[in-house]
């Protein structure tokens, strides 16, 4: 199942942070999705191909043609700083 | 040999589509800063992303011509992340069933041809462009967000730095003679990682894979390669390994820095993206862009030996890139001797590019002019030491060699009595190299024969010389 380790790893990888209780918390919940999923693991499914995809559509695809982008301004309207037409963020490395 | 080096390459090469993966803004290089975005590849809430048809056909293309096996049904998967480069917090990728499985890529050795396996080739969305700036900013581009990528991944089936660049200049020739994209990698349009590492066989004990990044240059790549293969055999040596780190080139410290620690491995938790539904791709379509792939670099090869009669070794040089292909067959278009004009190009030519570090389309001569300058020679209107003098001059100025041989002077002497009195001065102030030929020593005829050269500025007929030499002395 579950671990409280596991809540706090998907966490690290969401950028979250939660408290103790919190943590207690989603480990019981995730427990219980985990656990219905199990349910599922009782079909039998011999022979049945996998799903790769939910979808029932087949994917249209687009022709290469040029159309028109947003004006900067539009562009950076959500922006919260800019600079020189760049979106302006505090300093991020890898 | 103890020590086995292992090169795997990872290769991202953006596709010259008109316009971007998933949206109708243009793909192009350049171009004002955040420009060239809309809703949908700016990520913004709502906006649909519809897969770009060019950018499915293009994939295919490279994956015909490296012999992989075409999914007739693909997904797009969602591969989660955070950097600021990527509008959604996840890039559209593929993780599972990549458009392309398998295939390979042959390259020439000189000891014969040795084939590298190809793992897959995928599609995939560009990220946008980040600056960090003095003042400790992140300044972000999206118009590079949402140009379409192909990512190739190889088996580690190279041993040596030299064959792993032999596999990027194939790699790089086929793709640009398909023309599915420019592989600029100054321009970032191929971008190559490479993971490294090094067995010891006696022991069997080996080192960590090394990552290679944020590599500029193929030369760049080869020397991060021969410098990273030291380090670890020199670690492996000493009863130590490496640190499975990532590492970047360092052009001025000729060495390879640590970018990023060994982290865990990333967890990208791919899942299928359900803004774009399965994709299918027909058999008639993949047959229809097989039947319109240009003839490939190995063709070509097969054809210059047959029509040209050139060797094979000759006909890979020549068939490298498209481009040089092209100027070859052009050139011979007006020339007579396909060797003569395979060895000059081989030669003088592409030794000089070599040196500057060009491409054959920077010349500034075209294929006439080289044609027109091997008629000099052959015609014995100038010799083939002068023609090289020519070339040299048609390189720097691009002008014409008839002009050049004119205006220069460089007609070749081919008038005994012209010569006569040269020949005749020549022998009378070297009495011992005549002595010594005639004592057997054969080098002092060259060297008689050289002094004439000299004397005439190189333009005396050498054959002619030759036998003038002999003769006088014989007298
Ligand atoms: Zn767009």
């Amino acid at each position: 199942m579950v671990s409280k380790e596991d809540v706090k790893y998907i966490a690290e990888l969401c950028k979250l942070k939660f408290s103790e209780e919190e943590l207690e918390e989603f480990t019981a919940e995730f427990c219980r999705i985990i656990g219905f999923v199990e349910l599922l693991k009782e079909v039998d499914t011999e022979g049945v191909e996998a799903t790769y995809h939910v979808s029932p559509k087949i994917q249209p695809l687009r022709e290469d043609k040029v159309e028109p982008s947003l004006s900067r301004e539009k562009v950076l309207q959500n922006a919260p700083e800019e600079q020189y037409g760049y979106f302006k963020l505090p300093r991020i490395m890898d | 040999m103890r020590y086995k080096t292992m090169i795997g390459l990872e290769i991202h090469v953006e596709l010259m589509t008109k316009t971007k993966i998933f949206c109708g803004c243009p793909n192009d290089f350049g171009g004002d800063v955040n420009t060239h975005c809309c809703p949908v590849c700016l990520g913004l809430p709502g906006a649909l992303p519809v897969l770009n048809k060019s950018a499915v056909e293009y994939a295919i293309k490279a994956g015909l011509a490296f012999n992989s096996q075409i999914a007739t049904r693909t997904r797009m998967d969602r591969k989660n992340y955070f950097y600021p480069d990527l509008v959604k917090g996840y890039q559209i990728s593929q993780d599972e069933i990549p458009l392309c499985s398998g295939g390979y890529v042959e390259i020439e050795k000189e000891d014969g041809p040795k084939k590298i396996r190809l793992m897959r080739i995928h599609i995939e969305e560009d990220t946008g462009k980040s600056i960090h700036t003095e003042e400790a900013d992140t300044l972000l581009d999206y118009n590079r967000g949402g140009v379409p990528l192909i990512e190739i991944v190889t088996y580690p089936d190279m041993n040596t730095p030299e064959e792993a660049r032999l596999f990027l200049e194939k790699l790089r020739a086929t793709l640009k003679y398909i023309e599915v994209s420019d592989c600029k990698m100054e321009e970032g349009s191929l971008r190559c990682d490479i993971n490294i590492n090094v067995i010891d066989t006696q022991t069997n004990t080996r080192t960590n894979i090394t990552e290679l990044k944020n590599l500029n240059s193929f030369k760049a790549a080869v020397k991060a390669m021969e410098y990273e293969e030291k380090r670890h055999i020199a670690l492996l040596e000493a009863g130590k390994n490496t640190e499975g780190e990532t590492r970047r080139w360092d052009e001025v410290k000729n060495e390879t820095i640590v970018m990023r620690e060994k982290g865990g491995v990333a967890d990208y938790r791919y899942a299928p993206d359900f803004d774009i539904a399965p994709i299918v791709i027909e058999e008639e379509w993949i047959d229809e862009i097989r039947n319109s792939l240009p003839e490939l670099p190995h063709d070509k090869k097969e054809r210059f030996i047959r029509e040209y009669g050139l060797p094979e070794y000759d006909a890979g040089v020549l068939t490298q890139s498209k481009e040089l292909a092209d100027f070859y067959e052009e050139t011979n278009k007006y020339a007579k001797d396909p060797k003569q004009v395979s060895n000059w190009i081989m030669g003088d030519v592409l030794r000089r590019l070599k040196d500057e570090e060009l491409e054959i389309e920077d010349l500034k001569f075209g294929p006439k002019d080289l044609a027109h300058l091997l008629e000099l020679i052959n015609s014995g209107k100038i010799s083939n030491n002068i023609g090289k003098k020519v070339l040299r001059e048609m390189f720097e100025t691009g002008g014409k060699p008839e002009k050049i041989v004119k205006e220069r002077g460089l007609i070749q002497i081919s008038d005994e009595g012209e010569l006569e009195s040269i020949v005749k001065k020549v022998l009378s102030e070297n009495q011992q190299s005549i002595i010594d030929y005639k004592n057997g020593k054969d080098r002092a005829l060259g060297y008689l024969i050289g002094q004439v050269m000299k004397a005439t500025k190189g333009k005396a007929n050498p054959q002619l010389v030759n036998k003038m030499v002999r003769e006088m002395i014989e007298e």
